[in-house]
């Protein structure tokens, strides 16, 4: 059943000022759209350059469907390229990461490319003369990605031909990430620690939603604050905490907090919440970081690098950022109503080792599979994907706080539980998704 | 229950009964209950990160959790079945001993079941009372791929 496909208008109708449709989580068409144009026609996170530090590195990874490849070069630069051989389409390599050496050579017939993709060689070559091979696609080696950026060794993709340029499209949301990287006294951070990865049964807007959501926690993490608080019981608020008190106390904080936190909306999707202060900024400060951060950065700015510790920044329509404590989730759609999430942790060059603690314990104990305070979280997530298909109201509320003016300026700033960052993820898919895809 | 093997097969049944309380009572003071990221791959809990590296005060904040009526995840509640393989000691001393279990285990709630598979490392120690727990190192055959919410103990 095609209803959307051709019909921009009644995709945009998904989208009220105020509300969203419940297609918008549960449609299968809407899903397979989403691939074509949404993750086509915006920037997407697709790794790291730390994982692949040396020539012949590679990193494989599923884009809106498409198998991709990172792939260090010999001069340094970061390439990507569709992971599909071009004489049949398998693909060059299955491992997650590896070293390819100086070249890729397919499993299935051994045509070899270059490590951009350029075609090498091939067996059997005179059966090729008189061909038109080298006229065609399949003669021209691996499709590239025309559309990459390498933005402090966060690596996005564009999949479309045409489209916003990376800094257009991000903005000044890009800070966030500046902030991340500051964080290092030597401007560099590298993945370490693993990945925590964890399928949800929700659609992945649900879980983006939710990143902004501050008005949940006193609610749904009510059963995990509720025993570190009564574990917690009889201590100063002064007394040295161990770190995972510290990181799950103030999940607990009352509506007045998350309000006051205050958010920032940016044009296409993008958010800050937590622009004041959030449930990271009492983490204890280690005098010889401070030290070093002055050093690098000077007395003044190293204060404002390390005072800015947002709840979560998102880099629409994939990304989530923690500046402190150095971690990023990573929002993978597989399905309308499956989602992959990945929680990556960061060392950051320079900086003392309880920092990198401090990012995996906090993903260990917030988003791994096994986490304390997710389990409420995903079975929530899990129930509204069901609630959703019940009749009567098909819709969703985003009402609160909301303002006939807010669309007028492409970034306000506002309070911490206003939904306008959730209306403002909205706007972007319709955006996003009436334009065709062009590749 | 001198036989530590003995001693693996009560725990696991602790944990299938929901006695947690009990189950924790079996820890040391400095006991660790240990999911590596990497598996048997994973030398250490702090270099790589795990699906779970847990001392006794957050396995009591776990317990103490799942107590809550307002546990969400918990309706409807887990259950969990363990299936062990016979027990090989791996190294013995006087007072302390290590053993592996090859395992499934199974984790039902409504019409969901989840199935996970190891090999249970258990490091345990001879006090007055017996047996008690001072490491819990449970590698997964496929921990670093992805995987849904495990709501009990493996
Ligand atoms: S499919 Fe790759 S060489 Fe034939
Ligand atoms: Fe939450």
């Amino acid at each position: 059943m095609t209803t959307y496909r051709n019909r921009p208008d009644l995709v945009a109708a998904l989208v009220r000022d105020d509300r969203v449709h419940r297609d918008l989580y549960l449609s299968d068409e809407l899903f397979a759209l989403e691939q074509e144009r949404l993750f086509a026609n915006t920037w997407v996170f697709l790794g790291h350059a730390s994982q692949v530090p040396e020539a012949g590195d590679f990193v494989t990874q599923e884009i809106a469907g498409r198998p991709l490849l990172m792939v260090r070069q010999p001069d340094g630069a970061v390439h990507v390229m569709y992971n599909r051989c071009a004489h049949k389409g398998t693909q060059l390599v299955t491992d997650e990461s590896g070293n390819t050496g100086r070249f890729f050579r397919c499993p299935y017939h051994a045509w070899t490319y270059k490590l951009d993709g350029a075609p090498l060689g091939l067996p059997l070559k005179n059966g090729y003369e008189g061909t038109q091979l080298k006229a065609c696609e399949s003669g021209q080696g691996l499709s590239v990605v025309k559309h990459v950026k390498v933005y402090r060794d966060f690596v996005f993709v564009r999949l479309a031909d045409a489209g916003p340029s990376f800094e257009d499209y991000f903005g000044d949301v890009l800070g966030a990430l500046d902030n991340m990287v500051d964080r290092s006294p030597e401007g560099k951070l590298t993945v370490g620690g693993g990945v925590l990865r964890n399928i949800v049964h929700c659609n992945w807007k649900m879980y983006l939603e939710n990143i902004n959501d501050t008005v949940h926690p006193m609610s749904t993490h009510e059963s995990a604050t509720k025993a570190a608080e009564a574990l917690w019981e009889g201590h100063a608020p002064t007394d040295p905490k161990p770190m995972a008190m510290e990181q799950i106390l103030p999940f607990g904080s009352g509506y007045e907090f998350f309000d006051k936190m205050g958010g920032r909306v940016f044009a296409n999707g993008h958010s800050v919440l937590g622009v004041n202060f959030s449930i990271h900024s009492n983490y204890a400060q280690l005098p010889e970081y401070e030290a070093a951060m002055q050093a690098a950065h000077g007395v003044e700015r190293a204060t404002n690098i390390l005072q800015r510790s947002p709840q979560n920044s998102v880099l629409y329509p994939s990304l989530s950022v923690k500046g402190s404590p150095q971690a990023i989730r990573v929002i993978r759609p597989l399905a309308a109503n499956r989602t992959l999430i990945e929680a990556w942790s960061f060392r950051a060059a320079g900086a003392p080792a309880l920092l990198f603690e401090r990012a995996m314990s906090y993903n260990r104990l917030v988003f791994s599979p096994m986490s304390v305070v997710a389990h409420d979280d995903v079975h929530l997530f899990e129930s509204i994907q069901q609630g959703l298909r019940a009749g009567g109201n098909e819709w969703v509320s985003l009402h609160r706080n909301h303002d006939p003016a807010e669309t007028q300026q492409a970034t306000v700033t506002t309070n911490g539980t206003n939904e306008l960052l959730m209306r403002n993820q909205f706007r972007a898919w319709a955006k996003a998704m009436t334009v065709e895809a062009t590749a | 229950m001198n036989d530590p093997r003995d001693f693996i097969a009560h725990e696991a049944a602790l944990l299938d009964e929901r006695r947690f309380d009990d189950w924790l009572a079996l820890f040391a003071d400095d006991g660790h209950y240990w999911v590596p990221l990497l598996g048997a791959a994973q030398a250490d809990p702090f270099s790589h990160n795990s699906l779970a590296y847990e001392d006794r005060l957050l396995l009591q904040l776990r317990v103490e959790r799942l107590k809550n009526p307002r546990a969400h995840s918990q309706h409807p509640a887990s259950h969990s079945q363990h299936v062990l393989q016979p027990s090989r000691i791996e190294e013995e001393a006087a007072d302390e001993v290590r053993l592996r279990t090859p395992f499934l285990y199974v984790e039902a709630r409504g019409d969901d079941q989840i199935l996970l598979s190891g090999t249970a490392r258990h490091h345990l120690i001879r006090t007055p009372t017996g047996w008690s727990i001072r490491e819990k190192r449970i590698d997964l055959l496929n921990a670093t791929r992805a995987l849904p919410a495990i709501q009990l103990f493996i």
